[in-house]
């Protein structure tokens, strides 16, 4: 029974701390599952993170229900995941749901109109990153032919992402 | 019916978002406001920004509350289920049977052939955003909008959690009724 609650307290305070989303929260988990309660080497560790980050889905997600199962099964992969969605997701819904009611005030509009721009700079900035991530690991020709073709078929022929991202992962596993 | 859409939008845009949260907001977006028009632009925009200023993870935020919002609380368990379990298992499957799955070739070049779709993906979003934001706000307005929050969160690493609650508490404090129109006809009737 004790395990299920650090298990729950560990990833509770991880994830609550870990501003700026998943990757955010990787390195505080890892001290908290390392350093503190040894439930995992750093080398495992290091492996499962190195898994998580080729499989797609959240990784914050990932990483708890696997060190979950490890620690306490099945019910310990529930126990950690559950600490890492629900109390932000419950935040979440509590916020929006503020906003949501007073949808027609004034003050509550100005806040959409207001907070638009910063959400441009993020992506934008998450766009740059992208690029000068995928540059430096495969190459500007290919991060030119892939963002190319990825623009034509998805903004010319209105082809669905899915099956972009698809030829796209095809085109990794058998060229790059 | 609806329960089912929430399934296959949520299951579809995390299971093709390689490379974590940030990754699968332009699926989630072309899901939720393309495919299946839950929501208009100003609410994802609105969604993004409480979603960004909270701690935890983003996807399972943007998930669990698009799916309470369409569906209740069902459709709030079903959006996180269908955005973590598959992927969960798969983790849990591949680690306890086989231990050298990150070194496999092909499974590297999926990885890195996807970055720079999600950048052009990204980029489409950025520019919608972009246009959208004109309905708000004067064009020069929005361009020190731009610099002022590139500088503090690219320049000076400020957390843009930080500069979104700033903004939105400047929006419920400040006067209703000098707005700049306002403040022009103030203006002139005094000269």
């Amino acid at each position: 029974m004790i395990i299920y609650w650090k298990l729950f307290l560990s990833f509770l305070i991880t994830n609550l701390l870990g501003y700026g989303g998943g990757p955010a929260t990787i390195p505080l988990i890892k001290n908290d599952v390392v350093n503190r309660h040894h439930w995992l080497t750093s080398l495992d560790f290091q492996e499962a993170f190195a898994m998580g980050n080729s499989l797609p889905g959240p990784i914050a997600t990932k990483m708890a229900g696997y060190i979950g199962y490890k620690v306490g099964g099945l019910i310990g992969s529930f126990v950690a995941v559950f600490a890492t969605v629900i109390p932000s997701l419950f935040l979440m819904i509590l916020m929006m749901s503020i906003l949501y009611r007073n949808r027609h005030s004034i003050r509550v509009k100005r806040m959409t109109s207001y907070v638009k721009p910063i959400i441009v700079v993020l992506l934008g900035l998450l766009t740059y990153e992208s690029f000068s991530e995928s540059i430096l690991s495969i190459g500007i020709l290919q991060v030119i032919f892939i963002a190319l073709c990825t623009f034509l078929l998805m903004e010319k022929l209105k082809i669905h992402p899915a099956i972009i991202v698809f030829v796209a992962l095809a085109y990794g596993a058998i060229n790059l | 019916m609806k329960q089912k859409d929430i399934f296959v939008a949520f299951f579809r845009s995390s299971i093709l978002g390689y490379g974590g949260g940030p990754s699968t907001i332009p699926l989630i977006y072309k899901e939720v406001v393309e495919t299946f028009k839950w929501m208009k632009d100003e609410e994802f925009s609105d969604v993004l920004a409480i979603g960004n200023m909270l701690p935890g993870p983003i996807n399972t935020k943007l998930a669990g509350y698009i799916g309470y919002r369409i569906g209740g609380m069902i459709g709030m368990i079903n959006a996180v289920l269908a955005t973590i379990l598959p992927t969960i298992i798969l983790m849990i499957l591949l680690l306890t049977t086989l231990t050298s799955f990150k070194d496999i070739k092909w499974v590297n070049g999926m990885k890195e052939s996807i970055v720079p779709v999600v950048g052009v993906m990204l980029g489409v979003l950025t520019w919608q955003f972009y246009k959208s934001s004109k309905s708000g706000l004067k064009t020069p307005t929005i361009m020190i909008h731009l610099i002022v929050g590139l500088i503090l969160i690219q320049f000076l690493h400020i957390h843009p959690g930080i500069i979104i609650a700033c903004l939105l508490l400047f929006a419920v404090f400040q006067p209703v009724k000098t707005t700049s129109s306002n403040s022009k006809t103030d203006k002139g009737e005094a000269t």
